[in-house]
């Protein structure tokens, strides 16, 4: 079957998928003026939803700060972590949010012009997501003077990436955008300051930029009403893998794995991987912690696995993904994920001492510390908790060589 | 390649550069335009590429062999692109990837001898909850088995 246009299925949460009409936040945004706007937007307490969790308003207060000529917005659409796919719904049937996002994004800030950096593998989109940006122009919520707002001028230009999985890191994001390899650059200076074409640029993720107007039009309270004390709003999580229904749901912050396994009807469930291939992976006794970026924190990529699952093929899939999809720019991440596959694979054919496999975590410890991005610093992170957390699996089955019964 | 087609090419992406401006940004989007229309940037098109947009054509070079969407070597005329990262990988991508690779008769990383297609491999498309998926050119196909996988190929020309 082939998937283009979905039928929007009637969505229900407390946030994103709760109620709003296009054009409202960017009203209410040119009503309280861009001072109120960051101190709304602190009160939310709203959190990059990419994953690294940094917060929305200081991004913003600090590049609304910076002197210069020309200011960006990107919107960071390079979803490519492993079983993450709520951008894709974000953009397919909430394009009115995203877009609006931005629009206050470059009000605040004083910016004149957003780009979307679309995932290559998304480019069954553009045809939509290019067709509702002219509605908008013909509305006026794009263009010159926006909503008869003097001096209020913004445009959105949608840039496809080309397959690239490390583009998602915003410096290589911006490489990318230049016209080079996507290779990310060193942090700081960062892109707030020294962004785009050098100039001040603020990079998010689509679903925090789909979360501003809601918190511009309904308030930073309103926002916080859900979620926990350090984790404010909700979530949406992308869940694959071995349950009843897979798919896209918004849950508060703080709800319990066990929870969301239950939403899912996921039935005898082994392990849950929290964070895509680049999060951890938790063993059932550790499935009462609850999704927050004080805890199991995540981009929002749920992978369920079933008891019938073999964790050891399952760590193979996701290192042959980060051998591929390191950039090579680095040391510790392009030799690194080599030898932890090298490693994983002798694990499979029995080719193994214990203190080799130590190594091995050590390595992966050097990684996360030595990397010069996320994609190295994090990628060892599935290696380590499948191997600590199915030791009993993997090393002390009967089935495998070494067994842990005295002969 | 004949001269003919030579001037064709160096016109198509004086067009291209036109189009999106010499300005270093906009390699990225010129060198997609040529992929799509050529399935290929040719040896001679990334020196016409550098020439127009004045910079060395190594630094064309570089950025192709970036990205996994474009390409030197010619590819055919339709690229299918299996995704196997976990969660189709669970969903039973290896049924359809052998289905396809015996219908076709090649394997992942060739081309038909009719320049047809050519298969590939692509990591997470955002289509776990509907795997196994695969890419045609830039369409998104998903919930495949290995029949369906192997009558949407026969199909497309």
């Amino acid at each position: 079957m082939e998937t283009t246009l979905k039928t929007s299925k009637k969505r229900t949460g407390p946030v994103l998928f709760s109620n709003y009409q296009q054009a409202y936040g960017i009203k209410k945004a040119i009503e309280l003026g861009r001072e109120n706007i960051l101190l709304e937007l602190k009160d939310s307490g709203l959190k990059g939803r990419g994953g690294a969790g940094f917060s929305t308003a200081t991004k913003w207060m600090l590049s609304a700060a910076a002197n210069a000529e020309k200011k960006f917005i990107v919107c960071n659409a390079d979803e490519g972590e492993p079983g993450t796919f709520k951008d894709r719904v974000l953009l397919l049937e909430y394009p009115e949010l995203v877009f609006d996002g931005m629009v206050i994004a470059g009000f605040t800030i004083g910016a004149k012009i957003g780009i979307v950096y679309l995932r290559g593998e998304y480019e069954y989109m553009l045809p939509l997501l290019e067709g509702f940006l002219n509605n908008m122009k013909e509305e006026n919520l794009l263009g010159k003077n926006i909503l008869e707002k003097e001096g209020f001028d913004f445009d959105i230009n949608i840039r496809l990436g080309s397959g690239a999985y490390v583009c998602g890191e915003e410096t290589a994001l911006i490489e990318s955008l230049e016209g080079y390899r996507g290779e990310p650059r060193n942090r700081p200076p960062f892109p707030v300051n020294t962004g785009y074409l050098g100039y001040p640029t603020v990079v998010n993720n689509v679903e925090t930029l789909a979360s501003i107007p809601h918190i511009i039009y309904k308030g930073g309270e309103w926002f916080k009403k859900n979620g926990t004390d350090k984790s404010k709003g909700s979530k949406l999580f992308s869940v694959s893998g071995d349950c009843g229904k897979p798919g896209v749901y918004e849950l508060q912050w703080g709800t319990k794995i066990n929870e969301l396994l239950e939403i899912v009807e996921a039935k005898n469930c082994k392990a849950v991987q929290v964070g895509g291939a680049s999060g951890v992976c938790l063993p059932k006794s550790q499935f009462n912690r609850s999704l927050a970026y004080e805890d199991a924190a995540t981009g929002g990529s749920i992978i369920i696995f079933d008891e019938n699952r073999n964790m050891l093929k399952i760590l193979i899939n996701f290192m042959e993904f980060f051998v591929e999809e390191s950039c090579g720019q680095c040391t510790p991440c392009r030799v690194g994920n080599t030898k932890l596959l090298e490693g994983v694979k002798n694990i499979e054919k029995d080719e193994y001492t214990f203190s080799y496999i130590n190594k091995l975590k050590e390595l992966g410890k050097t990684m996360q510390a030595a990397s010069k991005c996320g994609l190295g610093q994090s990628s060892p992170n599935s290696f380590i908790s499948i191997l600590d957390n199915f030791k009993e699996e993997i090393f002390y089955s009967n089935s495998k060589g070494i067994k842990n019964v005295k002969a | 390649m004949l001269v003919v087609e030579k001037n064709n090419l160096s016109y198509e992406i004086e067009r291209m550069v036109k189009e999106y401006g010499s300005d270093r940004q906009s390699l990225l989007q010129i060198l997609q335009a040529v992929q799509k229309k050529y399935k290929h940037i040719s040896d001679f098109a990334q020196q016409e590429i550098a020439r127009m947009m004045n910079i060395h054509p190594v630094e064309v070079y570089s950025v192709i062999s970036f990205y996994s969407f474009l390409s030197t070597e010619p590819k055919g005329r339709n690229i299918v692109r299996l995704c196997k990262t976990i969660a189709c990988d669970m969903a039973g991508k290896d049924a359809v990837e052998t289905a396809v690779k015996r219908e076709l008769g090649i394997s992942f990383g060739e081309t038909t001898i009719d320049q047809r297609v050519s298969l590939e491999y692509t990591n997470c498309l955002g289509m776990c909850d509907e795997g196994p998926a695969m890419l045609i050119n830039e369409k998104v196909y998903t919930h495949l088995n290995p029949e369906m996988a192997v009558n949407i190929l026969n199909e497309i020309k």
